[in-house]
């Protein structure tokens, strides 16, 4: 752990300077490959499959901005990152966007000199315990022995929640998620913490899924989203514009079934049209090809359709679109107006 | 007139400095040290130009900050408003704590198992030879993450406690809970104890205010408190240990003088025990039992998981590391010893313990304190079983949550230089004392 520790402070005191100063954008043109740094496994989110191949909710943002930039959603570096070491990865130049279930915090934008493009997940921090010790309240706590990802808010998250609330907690730090799903199982805590759609998650990989419980309390807002270098402004605006394209899109009705054809002519909607490179120079603006946002759509569709078939209600992690869904249907997804 | 010609003065010239053998080393002293400060120069300042370009200045003024996290083995007070410099302190602790049981254990299992592996006996000596190369060939982060994982899967949770008919007991009386988040064993309690003594206290803070009378000071007053009870003990029982070392001396006087030993060993064990039981009795000495109480034991001392994997797994590795140093001490005793002091009748553990390990003991511990070092260094490893180590606090958590990795890195260096210091210089302290005095 010194050890990458040290290699990373290494990195970031050598190589950054040439790669920050160069456009990450043109960067990746030149490698025909991005670097994209994801968690180590949580399921639906970011997980290699039985092939080996990358899937997930994060894994497709990923996989969206590589088809937009290089016209080819395979052309990616997937690079596995825990919460202590994913900062020093994006700092040192190592990889070029973290899509990594990381909350959007002010000390984060400001203080560690990282841009976050947008929210792709709203979420919140919850707990789960085993429902044989008959806790239906966090307030009920008290005196418990607690899982916790390291380096996360949640772990700050978590020391507030019990210092408010005149409780006492034993904290066991833990690296990756499946060090603490199997402290967890072993009973060697009470309770696991972390965002409530990582414990849907977690949750829907054990095996009796019913005799786990996730309590209501939810302590935090954890709104989760992709991050880049602070000061690359064209680069985060290509990211962040991706991830607004995959919303629009949900919103304006283009799916990865109706883009083609909507994207061979120029419709009757307008914004159909810029969107999709066939009216205006919104691709041009950006420097990638005017079709940009039908590749980064074509993949895997558009925002909803990655919900669906990544964490959805329909797939074992079962969550619903809550927060996360349109701002048409109540939710808190709004994509800037594509002009 | 003769005329006397000076010898030919010798002037200096540039290529002297490279065909001159005189001058030739210095030169390329010179030159290469140049090299190596441009190097150094340009990589600090490559390392400044960089930080300055992310917008990041270097300071520590960060650990000044309340931390926000919480530490669950902490030696002091510590809450998670405490500062990063706090949170780093209690780390060190807990690292200078695991390294400091690790040492000590390490030492006795190496010695005794060095010397069994050159016992008679082929069982015992095979035995310990499967030991020491089962340990020493296996990457220590796998014996720490293996002994975790035994502990974790193997123990009942504390749940298994609870109910009419338990599926786990307390073990020794009802005083001990093996348990898979540790074990938790009894505490000693004084119910006429002397209170704590603050170190360093801040006067004017809220925390060090005139507490009524009789009631304990409060916790956060000092940087640290010190109980006066443990003074107390801890002075008795060296007025004992020194009074046990006078009787001891004054046998071996009257050995020398009469050739007779007389027995001294109940003197010596009731000059020690005797005072010590006293102040015990007088401070209201009893044992704190862990109870079971809502999710967890509480009461009694609890030993964590995280440290005791840590700690077996680093003592057990180095053992097999520091068995290999004493059989080669042991070996580089010329049998010639033990044969001569077998001829003047010595048993063969008295041959051991007053001839061939004093003298073995020069040849042991120059290469025991490197591994005094490698086991304090591998206590970083500590994050892989969880336990708060320096490194886990200021390397891990303060660095993450802050974003200070270069300050940080240097800070966790610097004290893991200067703990490594200390020991290698205090074992070459006793190393002076021990070793061969040569003419």
């Amino acid at each position: 752990m010194t050890k990458s520790v040290f290699v990373g402070a290494l990195a970031l005191a050598c190589v950054s300077a040439g790669i920050a100063a160069a456009g990450t954008l043109d960067d990746v043109k030149a490698r025909g490959k991005l670097n994209c740094g994801v968690a180590t496994g949580v399921p639906g989110f970011a997980a290699p499959d039985a092939n080996g191949e990358w899937q997930g909710f994060d894994v497709a943002v990923c996989r969206a901005v590589a088809a937009a930039v290089l016209d080819d959603p395979s052309a990616v570096e997937f690079v596995p990152t825990t919460g202590k070491t994913r900062f020093t990865a994006l700092a040192s130049g190592e990889i070029d966007m973290l899509a990594r279930n990381t909350t959007w915090t002010f000390s984060r934008d400001v203080d560690l000199k990282f841009d976050f493009v947008g929210v792709n997940y709203y979420d919140g921090q919850g707990f789960m315990v085993p429902k044989e010790l008959g806790v239906s309240s966090a307030k009920e706590l008290d005196g418990a022995t607690v899982c916790i990802q390291t380096g996360t808010t949640t772990e700050l998250n978590l020391a507030d929640f019990f210092r408010v609330n005149n409780m006492s907690y034993e904290p066991v730090p833990i690296e990756t998620n499946a060090e603490a799903q199997q402290q967890y199982l072993a009973g060697a805590c009470d309770v696991y913490t972390t965002d409530a759609s990582g414990l849907a998650a977690t949750r829907a990989t054990f095996e009796n899924v019913a005799d786990h419980v996730i309590l209501p309390e939810i302590i935090s807002k954890e709104p989760l989203g992709p991050l880049v270098r602070h000061g690359d402004n064209e680069w985060g605006d290509l990211v962040s514009w991706t991830l607004n394209a995959l919303v629009a899109a949900e919103e304006l009705g283009v799916t990865s079934a109706n883009v083609a054809e909507l994207a061979a002519a120029a419709g009757n909607n307008p914004e159909i049209n810029r969107l999709l490179g066939t009216e205006g120079t919104l691709g041009e603006m950006l420097g990638v090809p005017a079709d940009w946002a039908v590749k980064a759509i074509s993949v895997a569709g558009n925002y909803g359709e990655v919900f669906e078939k990544n964490i959805g209600e329909t797939t074992p992690i079962g969550l619903a679109r809550g927060l996360n869904a349109q701002w048409t249907s109540g939710g808190l997804l709004y994509s800037p107006p594509f002009r | 007139m003769a005329s006397l010609t000076d010898p030919p003065k010798e002037s200096f010239r540039l290529g002297m400095l490279i065909y001159d053998t005189r001058y030739r080393s210095l030169t390329i002293q010179i030159v290469a040290l140049f090299v190596f400060m441009i190097f150094a120069a340009w990589l600090i300042n490559n390392t400044l130009a960089n930080l300055a370009e992310q917008g990041k200045t270097i300071g520590f003024g960060f650990l000044s900050d309340p931390a926000g996290y919480d530490i669950n083995q902490r030696l002091l007070d510590y809450s998670s408003q405490s500062t990063h410099w706090r949170a780093a302190f209690i780390g060190l602790l807990n690292t200078l704590l695991v390294a400091f049981m690790g040492c000590i254990t390490a030492t006795i299992i190496g010695v005794i198992v060095g010397v069994l592996r050159l016992s008679n006996n082929w069982i015992v000596a095979r035995l310990m030879t499967v030991y020491v190369e089962a340990f020493r060939n296996v990457p220590v982060l796998l014996w720490i993450v293996f002994t975790m994982a035994i502990m974790i899967e193997t123990l009942p949770a504390p749940r298994a406690f609870k109910g009419e008919n338990p599926t786990a007991n307390m073990v020794l009386f009802d005083s001990v809970a093996f348990t898979n988040r540790g074990v938790y064993i009894p505490e000693p309690l004084f119910s006429r104890g002397l209170g704590d003594l603050p170190v360093l206290p801040d006067r004017d803070s809220p925390a060090c205010a005139a507490p009524e009378a009789g009631a304990p000071l409060n916790d956060s007053c000092g940087v640290f408190q010190i109980s006066l009870d443990l003074i107390l003990i801890v002075a008795v029982l060296a007025a004992g240990l020194y009074g046990s070392s006078r009787i001891k001396k004054r046998a071996d006087r009257i050995q020398n003088a009469t050739g007779d030993r007389p027995t001294t060993w109940y003197l010596r064990l009731g000059v020690v025990l005797v005072p010590l039981a006293i102040v015990l009795a007088i401070l209201g000495f009893h044992l704190g039992y862990p109870q079971l109480k809502g999710f967890n034991f509480s009461g009694g001392t609890y030993l964590r998981n995280s440290l005791i994997a840590l700690w077996l797994a680093l003592s057990l590795y180095t053992a097999a590391f520091i068995a290999e140093i004493v059989r080669a001490g042991i070996l580089a005793i010329s049998s010639g010893q033990t044969e001569a002091a077998a001829a003047l009748g010595l048993r063969s553990n008295r041959i051991m313990s007053l001839v061939i390990l004093p003298q073995a003991l020069r040849v042991i511990i120059p290469p025991l304190i490197s591994n005094y070092l490698n086991l304090t260094k591998n206590s970083s490893l500590a994050i892989a079983v969880g336990y708060m180590d320096i490194t886990g606090t200021l390397g891990g958590i303060t660095m993450n949550q802050t974003g200070r990795e270069l300050e940080c890195v240097l800070l966790l260096m610097l004290v893991y230089l200067a703990i490594s210091l200390s020991i290698s210089g205090i074992m070459n302290w006793y190393n002076d004392r021990v070793k061969l005095v040569e003419r």
